[in-house]
């Protein structure tokens, strides 16, 4: 570890023989794809807030805002992103494999727990007759929270094939970038659920 | 039972509709569907012929060298365009004969305005652009290759995706004709439930994520991968501009994929974002497509004053003037980009303030792009000017491109905007913009680095009489509609009732055939320069008295580009190491270069996507389904495999190179006097000095 | 068709306006292009390779003044033509209605109260509603010479933009929305209401010639509709349906060619139209005119209380 120069990752804990540049561009280039990810976030928002008062005499915010599922969604959700760093920290100490995978496997649990109460609220929506079909706000809520329900589930398929490699390969150089990226792209999910608990649930309700 | 094939049907095949109902308007369409077909089968038997199906597949279609891909972006666009400037010309041969009528029937006339403008712009500029910059920023900043070379494979996957799926909508189904900015609710399910707004979805969508992507690649590798040395106020104009479109790529891109698959939603989920009824709203359509489609001009016009910049430079053979004038323009321009679309719909009942606002932020943009063309000026000014084809072009470009300033400078009032809003006014802005803007750009710079990428300069007469009937035809097709618009013809328009229009149409068509004289005066050059490749050939790599890094290795490049990375000590470094007359050396040791392995990650996007877009084109669920899972399959097991690089020993490197610098010290190189003859191999024999 | 004109030859002050506008936006811009269409071949000639009696100067690349002409000039034009475009898009805002202030401010007369009309536009033709005088018309509008025109515009199906250019420019229409336009002629002329958003196949179509005429023949144009049959919802459902004038004439049974008029059976014609998107109700296809499903009888018009 002679050149501290080389070592752009004090998170990463890489090896420090060549490659390091190239990982660097890797979360680089992740950091630009979320910045065009947050701009399509953000124009779905807006369309959202266009769209606030399309109900077109369907249900609107009070009635598709079932406030203690979303507390509890939160709750889980962030409790994901916890986990996470924990793992994260797991990964930089190098506190062994298996740590790092306990905290990965919380994460990947309380994230799924995220996703079955975001499908049972679904579900619940589309028994009253929310349907996206009803109404321009309906379709535009729907898209939303669903736009990054979708986001969330990519990151367990994530997650798990990472699982698979880590046990495969460990946590080689390789799959701690992955893991960093992955990261990256978790807390982000977490950040944009912020803004989606506050302005359309709230800020709807409120 | 699933229902294998969606809701295609027999009669929806193009090729047979001509045998059905005889008339020139089906014998215009099938002849088309044919002639797709047909070329497709030529090409493939072709190939088989000639036995090219290996080269084609590890030289090209599996290749992640940038050059490379660069090259096929450039082939796609041209291919593509060889179908736009078919339709202009039936268009226009369409609008000779529309006094009170036209050869064609009208929901002909709208496809074919409708896909000409998305190929022109989707499947023609973008991809020359990205090509350009594919093949050049790496090059021009000292680098091996791009920051992700399959990332990179897999946007052209995509670009060719979009490609594709609007050349099947010519054989199977029909295309929308809601023209390229395919407004709703015209193209929503309930106005058009057919295929083709589907098809344009798809297509635009599918290419937009490669655009996206290739944004994203270039960017990084613009940050990332320059070689020491080389600060950002190092960096030739062109890959500045590159950056520039990049950033814009990246930002501009989202408002797109947005738009495309909220209407796809409407479309097939039966949502109400732009629908009449139930709260839906275009408007939100509108913002959201021009808030891609207004950077979206600069994303396709920066990268050509990028070329301008590098040629006028490079054939008034001096330093370019006020280069730090063209990067804040390039860079104000970026910006403002984003804050102008609303000028595309100031019909929309805006409120006054809002109107003026973006009226004025329209003028600020016309601000750093005045400038740049004085910059361009003062660049030739005091030089020694050599009138060669790319100048040709230039020549064009500085002449029309202003009367396009002007006409935009006139739209951007909105109290004119209101009368010329939605004419052919219009239609003359745009071509004007982008044909002597973006297209005389691509063509001069296809003059200038030709020879790089094949070892074999372009044939200086062709290539002249091609440029000029370029800019006469322009002229002629084009500036009549500028009168047209301000008597109130709109555009789209397939007939007209006033006798007054018909002698505007007549010159509009006699131009029309001269650009289709000078397309084909670009196959013609191409053809004249292959039969005299030997007497063209330039070898060592620098036939114009390059400045810019691109120029200090032989033509073609090794797939190594250089074989070391060159350390930069100021702006056009080539052209110090000339003036210092210390070009052409070789290091002390050379080292084994690693480059990224073949792929066929690209194509196996490409074919899913294809496949995906189809599917959801024709509603056959089970193809769409199973090309997703397809894809995300292949990609999952694909991260689990390890892709060792491929070695390049120091050796072979040191052979290649050794040969070269050789054969360059041994050519006592060209003056500028012999630029276009026979006698240059590719030396320059610098005849400028440089700065100090 | 007679002589038709555009806002080159104008014959009301909105549009004389924009052409003004026009002259003036050219004439400056001029001063910044004018040195690039003369300077570019002066300095492709004079520094030719071949001559040598131009000065080589290859290091030449920064001149402060010359920075300061090359960004100050076209800042200036700038600023100048945003001050100028500001003054006409307030002067001429389609949503302010013209008033003696207007009037005064620009020069020409007002001779009489502003007509409403209402316009909706249908694949592929416009119908004019005239709600204060209980007449409508399809595929003309007449306004009198003098007269302020204020217009209320909307679509009863994809969206159009209606102008008029002798008159004034363009404005959307949009379905379920409504959206404003002004206009007044000097004197009296034609010119076409034309529609610049491409709707469909029977786009070319869709053009309306606007008169303006002298008061009393404005006043016998009214009586002349309000002897024709009348425009109620079961008509209009017949009218809505895809097609030009020609083929209205024949779907509604009314002979003979040109511009249709009526007599207005329900002066809440336009707001009911434009209610069609607003009730929260799906509109079908088979109840959206436009749609190649739909069907006039299965395509009522809500009621609306005012
Ligand atoms: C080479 C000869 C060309 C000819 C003869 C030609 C002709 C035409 C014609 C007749 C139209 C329809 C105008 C109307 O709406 O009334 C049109 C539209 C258009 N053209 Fe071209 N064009 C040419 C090249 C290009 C190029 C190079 C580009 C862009 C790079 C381009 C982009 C477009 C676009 C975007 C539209 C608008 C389509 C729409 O209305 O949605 N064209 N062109
Ligand atoms: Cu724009």
């Amino acid at each position: 570890m002679s050149d501290q120069q080389t070592n752009m990752h004090p998170g990463l804990n890489l090896g420090y023989v060549g490659g390091g540049k190239h990982e660097e561009s890797k979360v680089f280039g992740f950091w630009v794809f979320l910045m065009s990810d947050l701009v399509t976030f953000g124009l779905v928002f807006a369309i959202f807030g266009t769209m606030r008062n399309a109900t077109a005499g369907g249900p609107g915010a009070h009635e598709v805002t079932e406030l203690r599922s979303i507390a509890i969604q939160t709750g889980l959700l962030l409790l994901s992103s916890f986990a996470f760093s924990w793992a994260s920290l797991a990964m930089k100490y190098e506190a062994g494999r298996w740590r790092f995978l306990i905290w990965f496997s919380v994460a990947a649990t309380s994230g799924l727990g995220f996703l079955i109460f975001e499908l049972l609220d679904f579900h619940h929506l589309i028994e009253i007759g929310a349907v996206p079909q009803r109404s321009g706000y309906l379709s535009a809520f729907w898209s939303l929270v669903g736009l990054h329900g979708l986001h969330v589930a990519g990151g367990l398929l994530w997650i798990g094939v990472l699982t698979l490699q880590i046990l495969k390969f460990g946590l080689t150089d390789t799959i701690k970038s992955r893991i960093t990226r992955l990261g990256l792209y978790w807390h982000f999910l977490d950040i944009v659920w912020i803004g989606i608990f506050s302005l359309v649930f709230l800020a709807g309700v409120a | 039972m699933i229902d294998l094939f969606g809701r295609l049907e027999w009669q929806e095949l193009k090729l047979l509709e001509f045998f059905h109902d005889p008339s020139i308007d089906t014998a215009v369409a099938s002849g088309a569907a044919w002639m797709t077909v047909v070329a497709a089968i030529a090409v493939i038997a072709w190939i088989t012929w000639a036995r090219r199906w290996a080269w084609l597949w590890n030289d090209w279609l599996t290749s992640v060298d940038h050059k490379k891909i660069g090259i096929m972006y450039m082939v796609i666009g041209f291919v593509m365009m060889a179908r736009g400037v078919f339709e202009g010309v039936v268009m226009r041969a369409h609008q000779t004969t529309a006094l009170d009528g036209g050869v064609l029937s009208n929901e002909h006339w709208a496809e074919l305005f409708s896909t000409h403008g998305t190929v022109m712009i989707f499947f023609v500029a973008m991809p020359f652009i990205t090509g350009f910059m594919n093949y050049l920023i790496p090059l021009q900043i000292g680098a091996r290759d791009m920051a992700f070379p399959v990332l990179n494979q897999i946007s052209l996957g995509l670009t060719a995706t979009g490609a594709a799926l609007t050349m099947i909508s010519l054989v199977v189904g029909a295309f929308e004709t809601g023209g390229w900015t395919a407004y709703p609710p015209f193209t929503g399910a309930d106005f058009d439930p057919g295929p083709g707004p589907d098809y344009w979805v798809w297509a635009i969508a599918l290419s937009g994520f490669g655009s996206m992507f290739s944004g994203l690649n270039f960017a990084v590798t613009i940050y990332k991968m320059r070689a020491p040395g080389m600060h950002f106020l190092r960096m030739p104009v062109f890959t500045w501009t590159a950056l520039c479109t990049s950033i814009l790529l990246v930002f501009a891109l989202p408002p797109l994929t947005v738009a495309c698959l909220m209407q796809a939603l409407d479309r097939l989920a039966g949502f109400h974002f732009f629908t009449n009824d139930l709260g839906g709203n275009m408007m939100n359509y509108a913002n959201l497509f021009w808030m891609f489609g207004h950077p979206e001009v600069y994303i396709l016009v920066l990268p050509a004053y990028g070329i301008f910049s590098e040629l006028t430079s490079m054939f008034a053979a001096k330093r370019l003037y006020g280069y730090t004038s063209l990067v804040i323009a390039t860079m104000s321009i970026s910006v403002i980009s984003f804050c102008v679309w609303l000028h595309h719909f100031f019909t929309m009942g805006n409120s006054a303030t809002i109107n003026a606002a973006f009226g004025i932020a329209t003028g600020i943009i016309a601000i750093p792009t005045g400038v740049k063309v004085y910059v361009w000026m003062a660049t030739l000014w005091g030089g020694r000017i050599r009138f060669t084809a790319p100048m040709v072009y230039m020549t064009g470009f500085f002449i029309l491109f202003v009367i396009g300033g002007l006409s935009g400078i006139i739209l951007a009032n909105p109290a004119i905007n209101w009368q010329v809003h939605n004419t052919q006014f219009i239609v003359a802005h745009f071509h004007n913009v982008l044909l002597p803007g973006l297209i005389f750009g691509i063509f001069a710079g296809v003059h200038i680095w030709f020879p790089k990428a094949f070892g074999f300069r372009l044939d200086e007469r062709a290539g002249k009489i091609t440029a000029w009937l370029w800019i006469v035809g322009f002229c002629f097709t084009f500036l009549p509609l500028y009168f047209l618009g301000l008597m109130g013809y709109p555009r789209r328009s397939a007939a007209f009732d006033n006798p007054e229009f018909l002698p505007y149409m007549i010159v509009c068509m006699l131009g029309a055939l001269m650009l289709m004289a000078a397309f084909a005066g670009l196959f013609v050059t191409l053809w004249v320069s292959i039969r005299k490749r030997d007497e063209l050939a330039v070898p060592l790599g620098d036939p114009w008295d390059g400045r810019t890094l691109e120029w200090a290795t032989s033509a073609p490049p090794p797939p190594w580009n250089f074989a070391m990375i060159p350390h930069i000590g100021e702006r056009d470094a080539f052209a110090r190491e000339k003036a210092d007359g210390r070009p052409y050396v070789t290091p002390e040791y050379y080292e084994d270069v690693h480059l990224p392995p073949n792929t066929s990650a690209g194509l196996i996007a490409m074919v899913a996507t294809t496949a995906f877009g189809f599917a959801m084109t024709w509603w056959i669920w089970w193809l769409a389904v199973a090309s997703v899972l397809g894809f995300i399959l292949w990609y999952v097991v694909h991260s689990f495999r390890e892709h060792p690089e491929v070695t390049i020993p120091a050796v072979e490197v040191e052979r290649h190179h050794a040969a070269w610098v050789e054969a360059a010290t041994l050519n006592e190189g060209v003056t500028r006097d012999d630029e276009t003859n026979s006698r240059n191999r590719g030396r320059a024999a610098t005849d400028m000095v440089v700065a100090s | 068709m007679a002589q038709v004109d555009g806002f080159l030859v104008p014959f009301g002050p909105v549009a004389e306006a924009q052409r003004t506008e026009l002259i003036w936006t050219t004439a400056i811009t001029m001063i910044a292009i004018l040195p690039v269409l003369v300077g570019t071949p002066l300095i492709l000639w004079w520094f030719r390779r071949g001559n040598t009696k131009a000065t080589y100067r290859p290091q030449w690349h920064f001149d402060t003044k010359l920075e300061i002409l090359m960004w100050g000039g076209p800042t200036l034009i700038i600023i100048a033509l945003s001050i100028w475009l500001t003054q006409a898009v307030f002067r001429l805002d389609p949503y302010r209605e013209i008033d003696a202030e207007m009037a005064q401010g620009m020069n020409f007369e007002i001779t009489g109260a502003p007509v409403a009309i209402e316009v909706v536009g249908l694949d592929w033709k416009w119908l004019f509603i005239y709600p204060e005088e209980g007449i409508a018309s399809v595929g003309e509008m007449v306004i009198p010479v003098g007269r302020p025109a204020t217009m209320r515009l909307t679509t009863d199906t994809v969206m159009q933009s209606f102008m008029a250019p002798g008159l004034a420019g363009q404005i959307y229409t949009m379905a379920g929305m409504v959206t404003r336009l002004q206009m007044i002629a000097e004197r009296p002329g034609t010119t076409v209401g034309e529609n610049t958003q491409y709707n469909g196949t029977g786009f070319p179509a869709q053009r309306a010639p606007v008169r303006a005429v002298p008061p009393e023949d404005y006043a016998r144009w009214l009586d002349n509709a309000r002897d024709a049959p009348a425009l109620d919802a079961e008509t209009y459902a017949v009218l809505a349906h895809s097609g030009d004038v020609a083929k209205a004439r024949e779907d509604l049974d009314r002979p003979g060619d040109g511009p249709l008029v009526f007599s207005l059976a329900d002066p809440r014609l336009f707001d009911r139209i434009v209610a069609r998107y607003r009730r929260g109700e799906p509109v079908e296809p088979e109840a959206q005119p436009g749609s190649p499903l739909y069907r006039p009888d299965r395509a009522p018009l809500p009621e609306v209380s005012r």
